[in-house]
């Protein structure tokens, strides 16, 4: 399950209740591949006292009860899920996100990529994404993808204030706020489509490793 | 069925609606949150007969004042050492009350801690977010903050007589200056010194104290160099040391993942008192192993277990 350019994964035990299961020390498509292939192969074969497996860049946070388990036992039964080849996957849903492309920092994304606005949303809107994690708040889902083209640093200092449903871009991921909050990531346009569904029996519309597009409102 | 009605005259900052709380949604970017002081809330219920994860208010040294407005109703306050006082009558935390309809009681601190829970004998209407009345500072979803003249509704209210007076204060509620931990995971990302530092100097509770975390005054922890590690899961009680060397640890709703490293994690069984110390106090770090944080984690659960039992058997 391990692509050759990585190391064997290393287990560290984190308090007295999980494991991280750490695959490289920087992010890469491989590393991301390993931690999306254990965390499914959790899911489908869960060790006892598993209260949940949190996927991030390079490695699985892997929570577990410590009245019913314990790091030893956890890590025996990863060490066995790593060890069998995972089971064929279908492939990730791919979900089309409505945007708007009236983001204030539009024109200053442009201008510091040396394109019009219209060359920005084209880059934008055909480019695959696809769910890397979710982090920081509730329904923040970072979406890996942004083409080179349109890659910038964080702005120097966040802006307060940034409105619910703002599609921001940062290094190489666009992401879909979901609360009012400051970023210092550039606000490029805005998304009707939810990622809180309010659904109970669906409560996020993504689920990590999922592919998004993003379809233009209006335009069919 | 009897409703019980309250008129909220006081809420300080952070006073919210909180239960056993969410757990399991941290892959969505939703942390746990519940109660800061997860053992006085089940206690707090379970002084009433309640189920021990039932909704509550948490207080704040913000502090509470609510009034009774319809209906007659059973209490119960645990959790910190804070002032309770009802029509003047000056009382503490960690006891069962009833009021009837005009009475006025205020919830204020007291000579320790920074939470308590007020539980009622009914069910307290408060809305439901991803299962759980839980309230998530950050967005106010779930039960929400407590707010200047809004109401506080109990369906099935109750009194229940013979449940009044004190509720035992277990030690292990207090708060200690001595606090266990785990070091890592990203502790071999420091020098020596730095990792003696945080085990041996004392640290001190800065105001900068919610529900997100507490930063704390002390020695600066730098890394062995300007470091940014990919963004990966934090769980409460992680000891976060941000790029200036400044330590914080995070507590119920802190942010699921983040890119600074952890020093060190503090025992889970510890971390409900440790959110009880207050701005100022100090604490001295002390390093277990994991299997020594995860027997302390079952010893304490027992402890809980046992004193729930004890106050179930009261009829």
């Amino acid at each position: 399950m391990t692509g050759p350019d990585l190391r064997p994964p290393a287990f560290r035990p984190v308090a007295d209740r999980a494991v991280l299961v750490e695959f490289a020390a920087q992010p890469s498509p491989q590393a991301e591949a390993a931690v999306r292939a254990l965390d499914h192969a959790l899911a489908e074969r869960p060790c006892p006292g598993l209260v949940e497996a949190i996927p991030a860049f390079v490695n699985l946070c892997v929570v577990f009860d410590p009245l019913m388990t314990d790091h030893d036992r956890v890590t025996g039964h990863l060490r066995g899920l790593l060890s069998h080849p995972a089971p064929q996957r279908s492939a990730p849903a791919l979900h089309q996100v409505d945007i708007t492309y009236d983001g204030p920092d539009l024109p200053a994304v442009a201008r510091a990529r040396g394109l019009t606005p219209d060359q920005v949303i084209a880059l934008h809107q055909a480019a695959e994404f696809h769910v890397v994690m979710y982090g920081f708040a509730p329904g923040y889902a970072y979406l890996a993808g942004l083409p080179e083209a349109l890659a910038l640093d964080r702005k120097p200092a966040p802006q307060r204030g940034v409105p619910a449903g703002s599609v921001i871009i940062a290094g190489r991921q666009c992401l879909i706020t979901t609360l009012t909050m400051p970023t210092g990531w550039w606000i490029i346009g805005r998304s009707a489509t939810p990622i809180l569904t309010g659904d109970p029996a669906r409560p996020f519309l993504f689920d990590p490793g999922d592919r998004v597009r993003f379809r233009q409102a209006g335009h069919g | 069925m009897a409703e019980a009605q309250f008129l909220i005259r006081h809420a300080g900052p952070h006073v919210t609606i909180q239960d056993a709380g969410r757990p399991g949604l941290s892959r969505y970017g939703v942390p746990a949150s519940g109660a800061m002081d997860r053992p006085a809330l089940a206690l707090a219920n379970a002084a009433l007969g309640n189920p021990p994860g039932a909704a509550c208010v948490e207080v704040s040294p913000g502090g509470l004042q609510l009034e009774l407005t319809r209906g007659a109703i059973t209490l119960a306050v645990a959790g910190g050492g804070f002032v309770v006082e009802v029509n003047g009558q000056k009382g503490g935390s960690w006891s069962v009350l009833t009021l009837t309809a005009g009475d006025r009681m205020t919830i204020r601190p007291g000579p320790w801690g920074s939470w308590t829970y007020l539980a009622f004998a009914g069910a307290l209407q408060a809305a439901e977010w991803l299962g759980a009345c839980a309230t998530h500072s950050t967005s106010g979803l779930g039960g929400g903050r407590l707010v200047f003249g809004g109401t506080l509704t109990v369906q099935n209210a109750e009194t229940r007589p013979r449940r009044a007076g004190p509720i035992p204060c277990p030690v292990w509620c207090r708060p200690r200056h001595e606090v266990p931990l785990v070091l890592g995971p990203q502790d071999r990302f420091f020098p020596a010194h730095a990792v003696q530092a945080l085990l041996e100097q004392p640290f001190h509770l800065t105001a900068s104290h919610d529900r997100m975390g507490v930063r704390l005054d002390g020695p600066r922890l730098m890394p062995e160099s300007a470091l940014s590690i990919p963004s990966e899961a934090v769980l409460r009680g992680a000891v976060q040391v941000s790029g200036d060397g400044v330590v914080t640890v995070l507590l119920a709703d802190h942010q699921t993942t983040g890119g600074y490293p952890k020093i060190a994690t503090l025992a889970g069984a510890e971390t409900d008192r440790f959110a009880q110390l207050r701005p100022g106090d100090t604490v001295l770090f002390r390093a277990v192993s994991p299997r020594a944080a995860l027997l302390m984690a079952r010893q304490r659960a027992a402890q809980t277990d046992a004193c729930l039992a004890a106050l179930a058997r009261k009829p």
